[in-house]
């Protein structure tokens, strides 16, 4: 440990002010920074601090998604074994998974940090790890087979368009991952829905199907919110909850989500009440839908199709998009679920609501806070009038 | 200042606080006396004021008493800043652009007083206590909220509070501290009432046995829970919250007991208990002194050659003064810990840090609830932007948005400011707020740059 520390010590030189490699300062910051907690010490106020930081905080979401995305290697050569009719075994699914994943990671990091790191560098503050999380969420919840360049593209619009130009974590408006989706959702629907996108190879394969051979003879790759009715998913029931069923790379296992939310509910660092809200706002219009005769899916089933639950754990409860006052987050999650919902069931356009449900509640979540705040105001004045 | 009389009721005389948290920090001191510090040199600080423009009175080589006055206030000038011990003005400590920093003192081998003459408080009238303070030096040991500035003798405040106990981590316990002054504050709090209503509050923990209970002429509040539920400014809050243009008076249990000596002995004495705590104070325990005495009459207490940090005041929104520095006029505490410049290889990424403390439960110290630690100045991360939003309130037993208050003074917006509730705190209410924030956002700054815009513009 004193050798790397000398090391850094002996090579710090180089990055800081008029130092050869001084344009990489917020670059070397972050790394120095990521290997050491740094030796700053507290100047004014409180001399002692709380042990815990952004760090900390990011790095227990990066463990909670890990069930997730774990599950979504896996899944994503079982979806191909199947498709393809192949008799993989357990290491031939996570392998085809590795290969198909690893480059979406690759992809999501490279560009989204780089551009974290040059804009740090022009700002001349230290590199916030919010992307850490983001650039996590990205892969998981793009179709496997999305093309590379068309996802660098919608990271770097999300990163500088989504946050950057806002001044940075902490300031943006919309969750980036979920800009990232969206942005790929307007601009290339054709790789973003349909039957074949969602299972790795299949776009290819399909066309060698017509050709005569890959496919297996009347699969078909739709998730099982392209055609939501009872008889099609009542024998499913169990393979959405597990999540052997094709989708976003990290949003099928409901199971897998649980364990992550589980982690970010002992840990505190995502909020109970946004995910409890978000769930009673789903199951309410589920309901309703059911009872209206919209669908013939009872409620809890809209919990478990695509991305419900993986928006509502991870990304609905994202501390800086989401509503801030504790008032505010019961409303705004309870939106975020009823909205999702209400999309899927009574828009024939899109058959998935949760994401365009976050991101407009993302941009209302001001106004939600506006309102619980002034009305807190308003009722204390009231009470020091009257007492 | 503006300001109208208005009827006021008392929201409840019992508060119950749930939100907050007790700092599990390691140096108790111990509850006897092991010592008189006979000072040499002490310092009379006119830092120790937010926003004080302060007058020189003496020269370096005056001869001054206990009780002479060395410093006025320039806006007002009959509020005087005395010396707390006789001896001889041997410094005068200016800092950048002359500023006037310090006023040392070598005192005297025997203390002596000026003698302001034993007074019966029943028979003073309010003008009379105020000119009793003023003439003593004792006016500036009343705060006026909002701001936590010295009180303005020309206001009359809608109350006066007084905050019987102190929940700031290894705070003096105030019983010791005080005890045997029951006199002394009944003396004081009978001069206060004079002026306006007096409010103690007490813990509800040490309701039946504590010296304050047996207070006469006094509103007598219980307050429940962790800290900050000692500190004045949240009691307030519960009680009779400070709203625009309204003055209430807030004075220190210590401050009490010499004001209380004003009158009983005709003394300007400002001795005090002074605890000596920290994770790095050595057989922490009780010390008797003076405002003003140097951390360096303390050397008994620390190991020199380690590198530390001596806080006058508690850890968490006292002043570091450095080993050369001297002991603030309000404070009764001394907090020795070490600084904590050294790295910690992946620090944030292990799954413990046994010897560190976390109020979340991002680490497991929420296990080990009666762990203590020997906490350091360390930071423990980098400055961000404000990122969590819930971690605040969750330490603020205040009805105030804290986030947005923050917010609105860093964007200089006065409205705003005052909507969200400038009027009601003061940086040690908030103190706790910076401790556990995770963006490591210099919060208490924040409030005081508030204050100073407040000051400026509607002063």
């Amino acid at each position: 440990m004193n050798g790397l520390r000398n090391f850094v010590d002996k090579i710090k030189p180089t990055f800081e002010k008029g130092g050869k490699l001084g344009f990489l300062h917020s670059t070397f910051d972050a790394f120095e920074t990521f290997l050491f907690v740094p030796n700053t010490v507290t100047r004014r106020g409180a001399h002692v601090r709380d042990c815990v930081d952004l760090k900390r905080i990011m790095i227990m979401v990066v463990i909670a998604l890990l069930p997730a995305m774990l599950f979504g290697v896996w899944n994503t050569g079982y979806q191909h074994s199947l498709a393809f009719g192949l008799e993989w075994g357990f290491w031939n699914m996570v392998w085809y998974g590795l290969v198909k994943v690893i480059p979406l990671y690759l992809v999501s990091y490279i560009v989204g940090l780089g551009i974290e790191f040059v804009s740090a560098q022009i700002k001349g503050h230290e590199v916030n790890e919010g992307y850490l999380v983001s650039g996590m969420l990205i892969p998981l919840i793009v179709p496997v087979d999305v093309p590379l360049w068309m996802l660098a593209i919608a990271v770097a619009f999300a990163v500088i368009i989504g946050k950057e130009v806002f001044g940075g974590t902490g300031m943006n408006i919309w969750n980036p991952a979920l800009l990232t989706r969206a942005f790929l959702f307007f601009s290339y629907p054709s790789k973003m829905s349909g039957d074949v996108v969602w299972i790795g190879g299949m776009a290819r394969g399909a066309e060698a199907w017509q050709a005569g051979n890959g496919l297996v003879d009347g699969f078909s790759g739709a998730t099982p919110l392209a055609d939501a009715t009872l008889t099609n998913l009542q024998p499913k029931l169990w393979d959405m909850i597990v999540g052997t069923i094709p989708g976003s790379v990290g949003e099928t296992s409901v199971i897998a989500i649980l364990l992550g939310a589980v982690i970010l509910l002992w840990t505190g660092v995502a909020s109970w009440k946004i995910m409890f809200s978000s769930v009673l706002g789903g199951l309410a219009i589920g309901y309703l839908g059911y009872a209206t005769g919209a669908t013939d899916l009872p409620g809890y089933y809209q919990l478990v199709m695509g991305g419900f639950l993986f928006g509502t754990v991870f990304m609905a409860t994202d501390p800086v998009t989401s509503a801030q006052t504790e008032c505010g987050k019961w409303i705004y999650g309870f939106l975020v679920g009823a909205l999702a919902v209400t999309v899927r069931l009574w828009n024939p356009g899109y058959p998935e609501g949760m994401m365009l449900a976050i991101l407009l509640m993302n941009t209302f979540a001001p106004l939600i806070d506006h309102y619980v705040v002034e009305g807190s105001i308003k009722r204390r004045a009231k009470k020091v009038k009257t007492a | 200042m503006h300001f109208t009389h208005k009827l006021f009721y008392i929201m409840s005389n019992n508060i119950y606080l749930k939100k907050g948290l007790d700092l599990p920090i390691n140096g108790t001191a111990a509850q006897n006396t092991k010592k008189v510090i006979t000072p040499d040199v002490v310092a009379v600080k006119p830092t120790d004021f937010r926003g004080l423009v302060p007058k020189l009175l003496v020269r370096e080589g005056d001869k001054v008493l206990a009780g002479t006055p060395v410093l006025a206030d320039k806006m007002s000038q009959n509020i005087l800043f005395a010396s707390p011990v006789s001896g001889t003005v041997v410094e005068v400590v200016r800092g950048e652009k002359r500023k006037l920093l310090e006023v040392r003192i070598k005192a005297d081998a025997n203390q002596e007083y000026v003698d302001f003459g034993v007074k019966k408080v029943s028979g003073l009238s309010a003008a009379q206590v105020k000119e009793s303070l003023l003439a003593a030096g004792l006016w500036p040991a009343i705060t006026q909220r909002p701001y936590g500035i010295i009180a303005n003798p020309e206001t009359t405040p809608k109350a006066i509070f007084v905050s019987a106990f102190s929940t700031a981590p290894l705070a003096a316990n105030v019983e010791y501290a005080l005890n045997g002054q029951l006199d002394n504050i009944q003396a004081a709090v009978d001069a206060l009432g004079k002026i306006a209503k007096v409010h103690v509050c007490v813990n509800a923990a040490n309701e039946s046995a504590t010296l304050f209970g047996k207070l006469q002429n006094v509103t007598l509040h219980t307050v429940s829970g962790k800290h900050p539920a000692g500190n004045v400014g949240v009691q307030i809050h519960h009680i009779a919250p400070v709203q625009k243009g309204e003055i209430v008076w807030t004075v220190s249990p210590v401050m009490l007991a010499a004001i209380g000596k004003l009158f009983t002995t005709g003394k300007y004495d400002v001795k005090r208990k002074i605890a000596v705590t920290g994770p790095k104070a050595v057989n922490p325990a009780y010390v008797e002194g003076y405002p003003g005495i140097s951390i360096k009459d303390l050397k008994d207490y620390y190991n020199e050659g380690e590198n530390l940090r001596f806080v006058s005041g508690d850890v968490l929104s006292g002043t570091n003064v450095g080993a050369e520095g001297f002991l603030g006029f309000f404070d009764n505490q001394v907090t020795i810990l070490e600084e904590g410049n050294k790295y910690e290889l992946l620090g944030w990424a292990k799954p413990f840090r046994c010897k560190l403390f976390s109020a979340s439960h991002t680490y497991f110290s929420w296990l080990t609830p009666n762990k203590k630690y020997d906490m350091d100045t360390n930071l423990h991360g980098g400055p961000r932007a404000f990122v969590a939003n819930d971690v605040y309130g969750k330490v603020l037993p205040m009805e105030l948005y804290p986030v947005y208050l923050l917010k609105a003074c860093l964007a200089n917006d006065i409205d705003k400011m005052e909507k969200f509730g400038i009027y009601e705190v003061i940086e040690e209410d908030l103190a706790l707020c910076e401790y556990v924030c995770p963006s490591k956002i210099d919060i208490q700054q924040i409030i005081t740059d508030g204050i100073a815009l407040m000051l400026k513009e509607m002063c």
